[in-house]
């Protein structure tokens, strides 16, 4: 594993479900209708329409198309998660890897997010949020079954911490 | 113990009926008094105006009739509004912040505002509450008892025993006298102004800022009136000059005058800012600000909720030697003015305040010998400055070869590309951290240099961010994630190595389940779940 190689830590244990390679291509596809789609309307319709705007409309979409091809897997074997006793700790990031850890005892709520496309896979991101602004910690693309015990038990762990985590 | 159902309401100060009111009124003053007195406004204006006023004055009766606050043991609640009512409520145990402000319309009748904040991210407890307004006694006596740590005081036969008394509405005026006395009695002087200081103000932004506002406002009143300044008498002469004049002297005498505006303007608001500035620790580490001319202004911060302090020197206090010092507290607003200790001061004396604050003595605070970064720092810190600024320097060249008469961007452009390899070598110079027995030390950036000093204790979470170009170096951005001052910290380009150990040092305990994987263990995942770590077990092998 790649991302381990770069830090005296070890990754985290878990990947999240392999069905958020699906997720990320769908969101890659939306964002594709939502760039080149008013382009290509605006040269259909606009019959004197510049000719530029055939050639820009082209190239968002390969982008598009490239980046829907190319990344969603790659992000899969990046993206890791994991609870330990102590931490929440997550490894996600392209072009910047970013590791994000929160103590468990510093923990404030655990929110669960299903989007309408990740509804539709049964996925689900979990939030979770600490006293600072820079604190949440998103694992994205777990399962939703998961996601719901992943919550569960944190909300217990983190109910059973004293103190109010400032 | 008083169950919170005993607890009475109480209303806000009922000058309040006159100075809410009036303080929209004399904002709208100098149109009335213009509209009344010269006949050059049109009637309707008049009445407009009118209208308004008795609107304002209906508004602030109906404000003060619903708006009811009471104090029990364990929360401060504020219930207001009259179609739309509001009903909100901040736990004690949270409270991070006690502002009392007294605009000079509130201190004429004897008021002050008492604002308190609370410490979670929750927007209710974040924005926390507003009494406005309550006498000024009343205020002081509630910031220092809102703020008092420790259990909930016992109660004897109504009278709080081993405590501070809680409120006691149905005696104001018994409880009231000991709101005053309690101020400084017990409280050391950190800081008081001193006038030399007042050369540092045209050096800050916000003053700059405040002088825009000061022009805007006069220009305003200015256009309200109608008078227009081409109808001055000695406008045309003035046009005239101007009209004669070469191009650079218009330009250069303009600048001239705007920068003494600027000046003034900026003295102005200093004095009007820190007039009276003290700031004073009470025994238990509450730290009190007070200041202001006009508008009066005191900030309280427990000492609970103090995770260190900043030292900033943004680019033009930099030149001028000068600093700033700020608490890092929880609970306090991320507002330019939040959480400022001190007027802009000399570098020394805004160190020394630091470490007062962090309680440590300065060299093991903001003036702590910090660690270099590597050396691959540098060059990381000279690529950020000089790409961005070299891609801008071609744009710059390429629209002064095209365009007509913009000759002049590109040997500016040049200029700010060589400008910006002093900044990245300087930003390499100043980069660094240390860890003490007690606080993390860490200092970054050029045109604004921070030093930080944050205690471990407040260190809440952490992130580790790598670009590509960094893991081709072998380094890492890591961040002390907090929930007091900005959110988190940067240590920016360690060695991954060092920044991993840094973390680790901090919070032990949450790094040592992350530690690499030894060989034999590192045979893929399964390993490393099979190893069963509480949640995770239950989570996998329902």
């Amino acid at each position: 594993m790649t991302a381990a190689v770069a830090l005296p830590l070890r990754p985290p244990a878990h990947r999240v479900d392999p069905r958020a390679v699906q997720w990320w291509r769908l969101q890659g596809l939306a964002a594709l209708v939502a760039l080149a789609g008013p382009q290509l309307v605006v040269w259909l319709v606009l019959g004197t329409a510049p000719s530029w705007l055939l050639v820009t409309t082209i190239v968002t979409a390969a982008l598009a198309v490239a980046y829907t091809l190319v990344v969603p897997p790659i992000r899969y074997r990046i993206h890791r998660w994991e609870i330990t006793d102590e931490a929440v700790y997550t490894l996600s990031g392209l072009l910047v890897r970013e590791w994000r850890i929160a103590p468990i005892s510093r923990v404030q709520t655990v929110d669960t997010e299903h989007g309408p496309l990740q509804q539709w896979l049964k996925l689900a991101s979990v939030t979770v949020t600490t006293a600072s602004a820079r604190g949440p910690v998103t694992i994205h693309g777990l399962a939703a079954p998961d996601a719901a015990e992943l919550a569960r038990v944190l909300t217990e762990t983190t109910q059973a911490t004293p103190g109010d985590a400032t | 113990m008083t169950t919170p159902a005993e607890v009475p309401w109480r209303r806000l100060d009922g000058k309040m009926l006159v100075v809410a009111p009036l303080q929209h009124v004399v904002r709208l003053l100098p149109v009335l008094v213009i509209l009344l007195f010269t006949g050059r406004g049109d009637p309707v204006r008049l009445w407009i105006t009118l209208g308004i006023t008795v609107i304002l004055i209906v508004l602030g009766v109906v404000r003060w009739k619903t708006t009811r606050y009471r104090i029990t043991d364990d929360r401060v609640e504020l219930h207001s509004g009259w179609v739309r009512r509001q009903r909100r409520s901040v736990p004690r145990d949270r409270l991070r912040t006690v502002d009392v402000t007294s605009t000079l319309l509130h201190r004429v009748f004897g008021l002050g505002v008492l604002h308190v904040r609370g410490a979670s991210s929750a927007s209710a407890d974040h924005h926390g509450l507003k009494l406005d307004a309550v006498s000024a006694t009343e205020a002081a006596r509630l910031r220092t008892e809102l703020l008092q740590a420790g259990p909930a005081p016992v109660r004897i036969g109504g009278r709080a025993v081993g405590g501070v008394p809680t409120a006691e509405p149905g005696l104001p005026e018994v409880v009231s006298g000991n709101g005053r006395h309690s101020d400084y009695s017990h409280s050391q002087v950190l800081s008081v102004l001193r006038w030399p200081w007042i050369r540092f103000a045209p050096l800050t932004v916000s003053a700059l800022a405040g002088t825009g506002v000061l022009v805007a406002a006069v220009w305003n009143v200015v256009s309200e009136l109608g008078l227009r300044p081409r109808d001055l008498p000695f406008a045309a002469d003035v046009e005239e000059r101007i009209r004669g004049a070469a191009i650079w002297l218009t330009v250069g005498v303009f600048a001239l005058a705007l920068l003494v505006v600027a000046i003034l303007g900026s003295l102005l608001m200093f004095t009007e800012r820190w007039w009276g500035y003290r700031l004073t620790r009470d025994d238990d580490g509450t730290l009190r600000v007070h200041r202001g001319l006009l508008t009066k202004r005191s900030l309280s911060v427990a000492g609970t909720r103090q995770r260190g302090a900043a030292v900033n020197e943004p680019l033009l206090l930099r030149a001028g030697r000068g600093a700033q010092t700020r608490v890092l507290a929880t609970g306090l607003g991320r507002g330019s003015q939040h959480g400022t200790l001190q007027p802009p001061a000399t570098r020394r004396e805004t160190h020394l305040l630091a470490a007062a604050v962090a309680g440590e003595p300065p060299e093991r605070a903001t003036l702590a010998p910090v660690l270099q970064h590597p050396r691959r720092a540098l060059w990381r810190r000279l690529t950020r400055a000089v790409v961005p600024m070299a891609v801008l320097c071609a744009a710059g060249w390429v629209v002064a070869a095209t365009v007509p008469g913009w000759y002049w961007l590109g040997p500016l452009a040049t200029v700010l590309l060589v400008l910006a390899v002093p900044v990245g070598f300087d930003r390499y110079r100043n980069l660094g951290h240390l860890l003490t027995a007690r606080h993390l030390v860490t200092r970054w950036g050029s045109l604004h240099r921070r030093t930080v000093v944050l205690e471990r204790d407040g260190v809440i979470g952490w992130r580790i961010r790598q670009s590509i170009f960094q893991r081709r170096a072998g380094l890492v951005t890591l961040e002390a994630v907090t929930a007091a001052g900005e959110g988190g910290y940067p240590v920016t380009d360690v060695t991954a190595a060092d920044g991993v150990a840094l973390a680790a040092a901090v919070t032990p305990n949450v790094f040592e389940a992350l530690a690499p994987l030894r060989a034999e263990e590192a045979a893929g995942d399964l390993a490393a779940q099979g190893a069963g770590r509480g949640p995770q077990e239950r989570l996998h092998h329902r």
